[in-house]
């Protein structure tokens, strides 16, 4: 089904997921990732054609009815922002390093 | 396992006679917790002050009502948010996180007069099978102190265990209330999917999750179930069904209950010592009334791999939240891009990168329909072998897990051979299920305990309850006591 993990494909798959792997790190995850994947591969040996997928077990919409969408109190921005980093009260924002013209 | 130490139930009656304060059973457990806390790295935080200003309210409270855990001590695991009360989830990103806001299952415990002493280790991000992935240090089992509790709530698991703590919540994604329970010889139970509110629950798979209560009785855990079960606005996966008193199930009688053993499953890979439990507790529940036949399980046996595909990927989605900008750690970066990098890249641990990047290649393009796809349709093959089981039968009985506690660090750095511990309870999840897990038995030699497993009909838990009450009426092993016991 697929060709053995490299070193480059573990880089692409961890910069898809935001980690910045050290060089240890990508030869190991290198091994272990290609090992579970071809455990996973005895998946192939099951005949699932015309089967439908099951994503989540949804319990029934009568029994886990919306709630009407209307707004609510909710947990207040100050308290929020305390939770962050950093953050500027004043203004209400979060902090990050400069994203445009950078 | 009862031992000397008082049960929730016993501590409750207690209290109600006025043989006993809120106060000092609150002091009787953060003493316990002093004492061997440590020693087991049970405990993530002690909450004493807070515990002790709860607990003399609780007995300022009695009388007025007689709310069911009215002053009774309770552990939570450390992925469980408590307002003002640091929330780890075992991972140094959130090693300094403080909740805002309380999980619906804590603002029950509380209204039921529960006093919650402190928060336990986990695995980091509950991914793990024996808390070693915890970034704060393995639990030990009070068992053997040189073996893991099993995980990922090991702390829950190993605190009940220890007496220092009548009970616990865990929660539940593959198996980690029920593994755990199994490897330290206590109650753990994984409700149905729906049943017990997940707001407040720090996300890992969000299509597996539940959260359940650790108990050293089936009464102590129906009690917890009473508390916790039932619809939440917060959570629209809850479901509106009535929530039954689960103590009324706990009859003692079998009689015309049916269980459904997959003989085919258990043929090979199950600890000899496992076996001789599982049949030494099937015996108490024959002994009760029930009926034993074989049942075909033909996809259970795909679990790991289906699960250890979904869970990956459902993980890598709900940890992008984790990225430096809102709460927990941030890594001094010149760009943004790089602020995400390394804060995940120092944050997470090796379990918890390993599992994102496993979900990321199976979501990622060219892969999807080969890995991610197909494990969702052997997925509906496992649901569907459970209900045509369950056409037959009422409950289904596995071992818990394939082997006794294992030694720490035997399997930590073998990924593979660590999610084989879940042989048995990963299907539950996959298929939304309820089960348990009860003592039953000793390993002839080391004395550590193993586990039975029961699965029911979704929202069927007051049958899972009332087997493990008959098998607890009948088991001599259930009140044996670990060598580590605040007795």
């Amino acid at each position: 089904m697929r060709d053995k993990l490299t070193r480059q494909d573990v880089e692409r798959i961890a910069s898809l997921a935001r980690l910045e792997l050290s060089p240890d790190e990508l030869s190991l995850f290198a091994g272990q990732l290609g090992d579970i994947l071809t455990y996973a591969e005895s998946l192939q040996r099951v005949d699932t054609s015309g089967v439908p997928p099951t994503a989540h077990i949804a319990v029934p919409a009568a029994l886990a009815p919306l709630r009407e969408d209307e707004p609510r109190p909710c947990i207040d921005r100050d308290t929020l922002l305390q939770q962050a980093p950093s953050a500027d009260s004043r203004s209400g924002l979060l902090k990050v390093p400069r994203v445009v013209g950078s | 396992m009862t031992g000397n130490a008082p049960t929730a139930v016993d501590l409750h009656s207690a209290f109600a006679r006025g043989e006993l304060s809120a106060v000092d059973a609150c002091r009787r457990a953060l003493d316990a917790i002093d004492r061997l806390g440590p020693r087991l790295n049970a405990f993530r935080h002690v909450a004493a002050e807070r515990a002790l200003v709860r607990a003399k309210a609780a007995d300022e409270r009695r009388g007025k009502d007689n709310a069911p855990l009215l002053g009774v001590p309770i552990a939570i695991k450390d992925n469980v948010c408590t307002a003002g009360v640091a929330t780890t989830a075992g991972s140094k990103l959130l090693a300094s996180y403080v909740p805002p806001y309380d999980a619906t299952v804590i603002t029950r415990l509380e209204r039921a007069g529960a006093v919650i002493v402190g928060k336990t280790n986990c695995d980091e991000f509950a991914m793990g099978s024996s808390t070693e992935y915890s970034a704060f240090g393995p639990t030990r089992n009070p068992w053997a102190e040189d073996r893991t509790p099993g995980g990922s709530s090991g702390g829950s698991a190993s605190a009940v265990a220890a007496g220092l703590v009548p009970v616990a919540l865990g929660s539940d994604t593959g198996g980690s209330i029920r593994q755990p329970a199994a490897l330290c010889g206590v109650v753990g139970l994984k409700p149905t999917y729906g049943r017990v509110s997940r707001y407040g629950l720090i996300a890992f798979a969000s299509s597996l999750d539940q959260i359940g209560p650790f108990a050293r009785s089936t009464r102590d855990a129906a009690t917890l179930l009473n508390v916790i079960a039932g619809h939440d606005p917060r959570d629209a996966t809850t479901a509106t069904i009535p929530v039954p008193d689960y103590t009324a199930a706990l009859t003692g009688d079998l009689r015309g209950v049916r269980i459904g053993v997959p003989r085919e499953l258990l043929a090979e890979g199950v600890d000899p010592a496992v076996a001789a439990g599982f049949e030494q507790g099937l015996a108490c529940l024959v002994d009760a009334g029930a009926t034993i036949a074989d049942v075909p399980l033909p996809h259970a046996g795909m679990g790991i791999p289906v699960y250890y595909l979904v869970a990956p990927a459902e993980a890598s989605s709900n940890l992008a939240r984790f990225d430096g900008v809102r709460y927990g750690a941030r890594a001094a970066a010149p760009t943004v891009r790089d602020m995400y990098d390394r804060t995940r890249e120092q944050g997470f641990g090796p379990e918890v990168k390993r599992r994102i990047m496993i979900g990321t290649y199976v979501l990622s393009a060219g892969y999807y329909d080969a890995y991610y796809l197909k494990a969702q349709q052997v997925r509906t093959l496992i649901r569907r072998d459970y209900d045509e089981a369950f056409q037959t039968v009422d409950l289904v009985a596995f071992p818990t897990s394939p082997t006794p506690a294992f030694r720490l660090g035997e399997r930590s750095s073998d990924p593979i051979r660590m999610y084989l511990s879940d042989v048995f309870t990963v299907s539950a999840n996959l298929a939304g299920l309820p089960a348990i897990s009860i003592p039953s038995g000793l390993t002839p030699d080391c004395r550590l305990p193993v586990g039975l497993q029961l699965t029911a009909r979704a929202f069927d838990e007051a049958t899972l309850l009332r087997a493990a009450d008959a098998v607890e009426r009948r088991a001599s092993w259930w009140h044996a006591r670990p060598p580590v016991f605040a007795g």
